[in-house]
């Protein structure tokens, strides 16, 4: 009896993440087994006799064939367990925890930057192709694609925060400021606001805004060229000249009738950036000693603490790779033509 | 090729003819053609020009270069721009800020070239074999370059880079390890166009293998549209290595390359801005020329892609 069709996509869809999800996993386990330093020794360290050394050998299961410890090491992946930190001998996936929120955060607050100016610069820039504001747009769209953003992120220090000190500089919050609300969700602007400390949201404000702005300004650049194309296709269609014949406002026409058809192609870019910006605030984070996963992951990579490294990979992959799914999805269920 | 009318028409006629006598002929005549276009593109005609003066820059940097990039000189450090003998000023440790980024310029060339040769050759390979074999071979191939796409790039190079060591060919390799899975895409899209056409037919009939197909039928028509995506990630090529390098991951000290440049400036940013700024600029240029260059390619290469 043939699968309905509904569930052979299931299960095709299920089958093509679980394949991706292993994939990953297979890259990080082989980068941890091909780095020069023995994780045996970083446990135990030089001066270790040689049946400590080999105790830690076996516990480690590396006396293993290769393929039993990829299970052992995809077992550890499922129950979250990443091994520990040599750097400060806690579990990695604590630090991750601790660290995902800062940069989510981060993200959040780009991402929606990127949105409220990105897509209705796209737009006008569609509706009034040619003129100024379009090659404004452009320009716009190519100086975010050729700069390097940890540049743009000290020039942005450097004029903001060293000369106008119209902002906070790197960091979350100010000296004086650490520690006062209590952590909630870990997100210093959402915990100050449910404490109701508005001295401290406003300082965490003057903090973020930079980074987040630097970052907002990316995602608009790729943004605002993607809503630009997605509306000039719809805009040479016939039902819009159709609207147009009719007396419809222009405005209606544009915003009613071709954005309304631009809504999930636009949602999946949005998706896509919002995974870029996740990922790609490594050097952001940096620039303004962000204490999120991207300046843990360099943190650790400098003093190679391997588990750290390989543990947030996981993580910000899983994550991508996630977002990358959840817009495949949204267009299927949101686009009957895609179906 | 001193053909009749090449001599009485002139270069240019030969060139625009719609009549071509040789095969060689309607090639040339199809690249000048190109070329008209892609000349009529101004934006395009200043990327290509910011290119090739940094391809000279890079050649001649010893000629070109007012100071050793290397000779230090601490009783003159930090200078501001415009000191004398060093218009740029110096660095931290009284480099002249000039003289490295002219070197600097060799290395970034030499980063692309080298990522420019070894991704989009990867994912020819990969895409034009997975697309012409198919069945399993193309599923299992597909899968795989599905994997990297998946991959957040910049982790996944770190990671990489951390388990190779640090150093400039070790970043060229990350780099390029996370760049070629689009290529495979774009030549097996390619391929299983070209695949089904008359011509590859008759060239089977013929007794031609499916290496011979592949590498002489096959290939040739792939790299026109391989030339402008790579173009069009060159810059993002030159960020990416920028940014290993800022990361201390890239090349190393005392190497003039520009992202660790910027992060040797970034120390006193607030103090001596030119430090970090100057390196900067550079690698803005550069890769907003590579970006100028590969949308006007597009325009002439790929009418379809642009708007």
């Amino acid at each position: 009896m043939p699968l309905p069709n509904w569930l052979r996509t299931t299960l095709l869809t299920l089958g093509s993440i679980a394949v991706t999800l292993l994939g990953l996993l297979f890259v990080t386990f082989v980068i941890g087994r091909v780095m020069p330093i023995d994780p045996v020794l970083a446990i135990v360290g030089e001066r270790a006799s040689q049946s400590t050394y080999d105790a830690v050998f076996q516990e480690l299961g590396l006396d293993k064939p290769l393929i039993v410890q990829f299970g052992y090491y995809i077992w550890d992946v499922i129950r979250l367990d990443f091994g520990t930190s040599l750097l400060n001998a806690r579990p990695v996936s604590e630090d991750l925890a601790r660290v995902f929120p800062a940069t989510l955060e981060l993200a959040t607050l780009g991402i929606f930057i990127g949105i409220v100016l990105g897509v209705p610069l796209g737009v006008v820039a569609a509706v009034r192709k040619g003129s100024w504001i379009d090659q404004v747009a452009r320009v716009v769209a190519l100086v975010g694609y050729s700069m390097p953003i940890f540049w743009l992120g000290l020039m942005g220090l450097l004029i903001f925060y060293g000369i106008l000190g119209w902002v906070g500089g790197p960091g979350r919050v100010g000296i004086f400021y650490v520690d006062v609300v209590p952590s909630v969700t870990g997100m210093i602007l959402i915990d100050a606001a449910l404490d109701g400390n508005w001295d401290v949201f406003k300082n965490a404000f003057s903090h973020i805004i930079l980074p987040a702005s630097l970052l907002g300004y990316y995602s608009l650049a790729y943004i605002s060229r993607m809503t630009r194309s997605f509306m000039l296709e719809q805009l040479s269609a016939e039902y819009i000249t159709t609207a147009r014949v009719k007396g419809m406002s222009e405005w209606d026409v544009v915003w009613k009738h071709a954005f309304k058809n631009i809504r999930v192609q636009l949602i999946t870019v949005i998706a896509l950036s919002y995974a870029n910006l996740l990922e790609g605030s490594v050097l952001t984070e940096i620039i303004f000693s962000w204490p999120g996963i991207g300046s843990y992951i360099t943190t650790a990579l400098l003093s190679a603490d391997m588990n750290a490294v390989l543990g947030g990979t996981v993580v910000v992959g899983l994550i991508f790779i996630m977002l990358n799914i959840f817009s495949d999805l949204l267009y299927k269920v949101f686009d009957p033509r895609a179906r | 090729m001193a053909d009749a009318s090449g001599q009485t028409g002139g270069l240019r006629a030969w060139l625009l003819t719609d009549t071509p006598t040789s095969r060689r002929h309607a090639r040339i005549s199809a690249l000048y053609q190109g070329w008209l276009s892609f000349r009529s593109n101004t934006m395009a005609m200043v990327g290509l020009g910011i290119l090739v003066l940094l391809v000279l820059i890079a050649f001649a940097a010893p000629l070109l270069a007012p100071h050793d990039p290397f000779a230090q000189d601490l009783g003159n450090r930090l200078a501001p721009l415009g000191a004398p003998g060093h218009v740029l000023g110096t660095d931290s440790l009284g480099r002249d800020i000039l003289s490295r980024l002219i070197y600097g310029a060799r290395i970034t060339l030499y980063i692309v070239a080298l990522v420019a040769l070894i991704a989009p050759i990867a994912g020819l390979l990969v895409g034009t074999v997975s697309g012409y074999v198919g069945g399993w071979v193309d599923m299992v191939l597909m899968r795989i370059t599905d994997i990297f796409l998946a991959f957040p790039r910049l982790v996944l190079a770190l990671a990489f880079v951390a388990a190779l060591g640090a150093g400039i060919e070790n970043a060229v390799l990350a780099i390029s390890l996370t760049a070629w899975p689009p290529y495979a895409r774009i030549a097996r899209a390619e391929t299983l166009t070209i695949r089904k056409s008359d011509y590859i037919s008759a060239i089977r009939l013929q007794g031609a293998g499916p290496l011979r197909i592949i590498t002489t039928h096959i290939w040739p028509l792939c790299v026109s549209s391989l030339i402008v995506r790579v173009t069009l990630d060159m810059a993002g090529i030159i960020l990416a290595a920028a940014g290993l390098g800022f990361l201390g991951l890239g090349a190393q000290p005392p190497s003039p390359e520009w992202g660790a440049m910027i992060s040797e400036g970034r120390r006193f940013i607030l103090d001596h801005w030119w430090v970090a700024t100057m390196p900067g600029l550079a690698i803005f240029t550069v890769s907003l020329a590579f970006n100028l260059l590969g949308d006007g390619l597009r325009d002439v290469l790929d009418p379809k892609a642009s708007e």
